[in-house]
């Protein structure tokens, strides 16, 4: 486990949304917005085609954090802003830098990219060590 | 054309989710999750837990029913074609594990304009059977064109 000092990194977490994930993540998540599931669709309403569930990459950031801390009762509170769309299969990566550690609480600024794009920002963590 | 503000501090039904075992792993397989208290009984039970546990974000399932109501209220005048999630905020307490009944109670935090976009702001708050708060959600809500 890392030491989450602060001006240190959480380990990287990179991970490929496959072309199926988006239906999966509906089932999953009861998020069935066509928007996510039908390519058709998707386009019709102006967008480049499916894009991924925000919430799915949230858990992303969620799953890079609890990883770092060792284990999900560490995550205390998580806050993020949705920006851009993320698309499948393309990989996903997510970095965070710690911001603050007092008292055994660590505040993460982290974020979500995919390519150059900025999927997710201004999320910050709350871990409990 | 300004939004509706009148409906600020209104507050729906409680929605009551039954937590189960097999959707947890099933959350847990769509988001990724390798650790094996959200998969496996014996290994949450290893760790102190009395059953799988949820990843934090399964607040997402518990707790998303509860917020389509206020969404859907045709009192805020909410046009939700033209909506997009701009936010997300959740603050977890005690763990959520399978066999837990969480009680969901949304209420509209805020309804704010800036130039041409409406902000709409729910919280929801979760609570388990023993009336701890498990989850906190703050759902920010952009409405582009109001």
């Amino acid at each position: 486990m890392p030491e989450l000092n602060e001006g240190g990194q959480i380990p990287e977490l990179r991970v490929t949304p496959d072309k199926y994930l988006t239906v999966r993540y509906a089932g999953a998540s009861g998020d069935f917005n066509p928007i996510h599931i039908d390519e058709d669709f998707a386009k019709a309403v102006g967008l480049p085609g499916r894009i991924l569930h925000g919430l799915w990459t949230m858990a992303q950031v969620a799953r890079a954090q609890t990883e770092a801390a060792g284990g999900p009762e560490h995550l205390k509170r998580l806050s993020v802003q949705f920006r851009g769309m993320g698309v499948p299969e393309q990989e996903v990566l997510v970095t965070g830098t710690v911001r603050e550690r007092r008292d055994g609480r660590v505040i993460v600024d982290t974020v979500a990219e995919q390519g150059e794009k900025r999927i997710i920002r201004n999320a910050e963590a709350e871990l409990e060590l | 054309m300004p939004v509706n503000k009148q409906a600020i501090g209104k507050s729906y039904e409680p929605l009551v989710y039954a937590v189960g075992r097999e959707k947890i792993r099933e959350y847990a397989r769509a988001v990724g999750e390798t650790n094996p208290v959200h998969l496996d009984v014996e290994a949450a039970r290893a760790a102190g837990y009395a059953d799988v546990v949820a990843p934090p974000m399964f607040a997402v399932v518990y707790s998303a029913p509860a917020v389509g109501p206020p969404i859907f209220d045709p009192e805020l005048e909410l046009n939700f074609a033209m909506m997009v999630h701009g936010g997300q905020e959740f603050e977890w307490g005690p763990p959520v594990v399978a066999g837990d009944e969480i009680t969901t109670t949304v209420s509209v935090k805020d309804i704010s304009e800036d130039e041409d976009r409406g902000y709409y702001v729910f919280e929801s708050l979760s609570t388990n059977q023993r009336g701890e708060q498990v989850c906190r959600g703050t759902w920010t809500q952009i409405v582009r064109g109001v």
